[in-house]
């Protein structure tokens, strides 16, 4: 039998940093990664000299597509002054950075390196949607993308195998929507820091200048039911159940536990870690759940030895609103087929007791593929660190944070679990 | 006589004369479509090819009105969407498929456990005809 999984030696996280996230035609992979990177050395509180970093982990997954160039682990090691020390680029679509994040803690928990700086970067907004569908699509199986699946695609037809199962319907989705951008609109790094609410008053204005008729939605649900306002995608997944076309990066620092606190006062350290990998579609024995979020779920918490109640605030892979209500339920955090339920309850708001995607989630922080891992550890980092500004959490005693990743259509998913002490 | 690989090469040839074909593990009678070259229960390699019976129920569905370049050169777009599911077959195994007979621009009225019969679409020409599944209401 297997023993109980464990690391050589702990890790900590000991600095976190993003660039914004958006759209941008005059920015590139360089530029965003060192905002990112800049932003990460500002963290570290007793400072750390960029030359006693071991290795780099780059996650990325479709630059080679989108821009055209591949081997990004050498081009960011050259970026940041860090040649020769080595540079390893890792790929699990949409999940490429939580893989770099792992690299790093096995590199360290090994023993080999002591500091290890891990992170991810992507830049998409340069081609149209249909190539970036197309540039995605990827990252599927190949029989999906035969039978004229999209990313939406695959998440629609799950949810429409949910809604078929317990009962939810689009209502429940917009519940997530409405919430992501309440939280994003408190997060000056977001692509979408408005409100739904923010959203209407902008078209309503709009409408007055140009003289058109005024739009009547009396709430966020009629401008979300509205088919102009709100069109399908792939359905029943509309516009904004869809997480952007997004360009960004993002980057943590890593050290050996014992050597923390030379690095600062509040390091975090990492407890649980754990990733699964999964079938196609047509093989699930299920569709209305993630077998590799699942098992990654299962390793984290064996490792930390924490329940999924112990886990008091978490970052999960909302590519789309379906994927969000579907992993609170796999994380074990609601029971299979409450998790849209509890977020109809306002369970998982800012000020409820178990306050999911903070950061505005990749819905409305955006979705730059491979820097989303360690984007959402970059958000958990603020909050347990209390510096969440007038997004943090009001739990007192928060400690312990999540960050759940999930690659393509649920081939690979990671779940991290982080301690403040 | 040499044995058909079990592969997605094999599977696609099979498809453009209009079959449906999977494997079965000969040890241990797991049934596997697309077909696979082992047997992932109990790892045997003897595989036999197997004919689906083309019937099945709808399980999941999702009406596409931005799809990948191929399916807008078949004309569908934001206006036409087009319909892809996962079918669940009479053997007891699932595939996916476009669904076929079935009007993307009224999702609502499209209902999980529909009966459904395979038919098989070919397109291309020259030097690259393809055959996409499908499947369409009974």
């Amino acid at each position: 039998m297997r023993g109980r999984r464990k690391l050589g030696r702990g890790v900590a996280v000991v600095g976190a940093g993003m660039s914004k996230f958006g759209m941008f035609r005059d920015k590139d992979s360089k530029y965003l990664f060192a905002e990112a990177f800049k932003e990460m050395l500002s963290t570290v509180d007793k400072g750390v000299d960029p030359k006693d970093i071991d290795a780099l982990y780059l996650g990325n997954f479709t630059n080679d597509f989108f821009v055209h160039q591949g081997h990004w682990g050498p081009i960011i090691s050259d970026l940041l002054g860090l040649t020769p020390k080595p540079a390893t680029r890792t790929e699990g679509a949409c999940a490429s950075s939580a893989l770099a994040f792992r690299e790093g803690v096995f590199a360290i928990a090994s023993g080999f390196y002591d500091v290890a700086l891990v992170g991810g970067v992507e830049e998409m907004s340069k081609r149209n949607t249909e190539e970036v569908t197309q540039g995605l699509a990827m990252a599927a199986s190949p029989y999906e993308v035969k039978a004229g699946f999209t990313f939406p695609g695959v998440f629609g037809a799950m949810a429409t195998a949910y809604f078929a199962r317990y009962g939810a319907t689009r209502k429940h989705l917009m519940n997530v929507t409405i919430k992501s951008h309440n939280n994003a609109r408190l997060n000056p790094k977001a692509q979408y820091n408005v409100s739904i609410r923010d959203i209407m008053n902008q078209k309503i204005e709009k409408a007055k200048v140009k003289g058109n008729p005024l739009p009547t939605w009396r709430n966020e649900k009629e401008f979300l039911r509205d088919p102009g306002a709100n069109p399908i995608v792939a359905w029943p997944m509309h516009l904004y159940d869809c997480c952007p076309i997004s360009d960004g990066a993002s980057c943590v620092l890593l050290v050996a536990e014992e050597m923390a606190r030379d690095f600062t006062d509040i390091p975090l350290y990492l407890v649980g870690i754990g990733q699964g990998s999964g079938k196609g579609l047509h093989a699930k024995e299920d569709l209305t759940y993630f077998e590799a979020t699942r098992h990654a779920a299962e390793e984290a918490y064996e490792l930390s030895g924490l329940k999924p109640e112990d886990v008091q605030i978490a970052e999960v892979h909302d590519c789309f609103s379906i994927a969000e209500i579907v992993h609170l339920e796999d994380l074990g955090f609601f029971k299979p087929g409450e998790g849209y339920k509890a977020v109809e309850e306002g369970l998982t708001r800012l000020d409820g007791p178990k306050p999911i995607n903070t950061s505005g989630g990749l819905k409305c922080k955006g979705h730059p593929v491979g820097a989303t891992g360690t984007g959402q550890m970059v958000e958990i980092w603020k909050q347990l660190r209390g510096e969440a500004g007038e997004r943090q959490v009001p739990i007192k005693d928060l400690r312990i944070g999540a960050t759940q990743s999930l690659g393509g259509t649920g081939g690979t998913c990671t779940l991290t679990i982080l301690e403040r002490r | 006589m040499e044995v058909t690989p079990f592969n997605d090469i094999s599977y696609e040839r099979f498809l453009s004369e209009e079959k449906l074909m999977g494997s079965r593990c000969r040890d241990c009678g797991t049934l596997f479509l697309p077909p696979r070259a082992i047997c992932i229960e109990c790892y045997s390699s003897e595989m036999d090819w197997v004919e689906m019976r083309g019937k099945g129920k709808l399980a999941a569905y999702t009406c596409i009105a931005i799809g990948p370049p191929f399916m807008a050169k078949e004309g569908y777009d934001r206006k036409h969407p087009y319909v892809s599911g996962v079918v669940e077959l009479e053997e007891g195994i699932k595939v996916v498929a476009r669904i076929e007979g079935v009007d993307g621009n009224k999702p609502e009225t499209i209902k999980i456990g529909t009966p459904l019969k395979v038919e098989f679409l070919h397109r291309g020409e020259g030097r690259n005809p393809t055959t996409f599944l499908a499947f369409r209401p009974l």
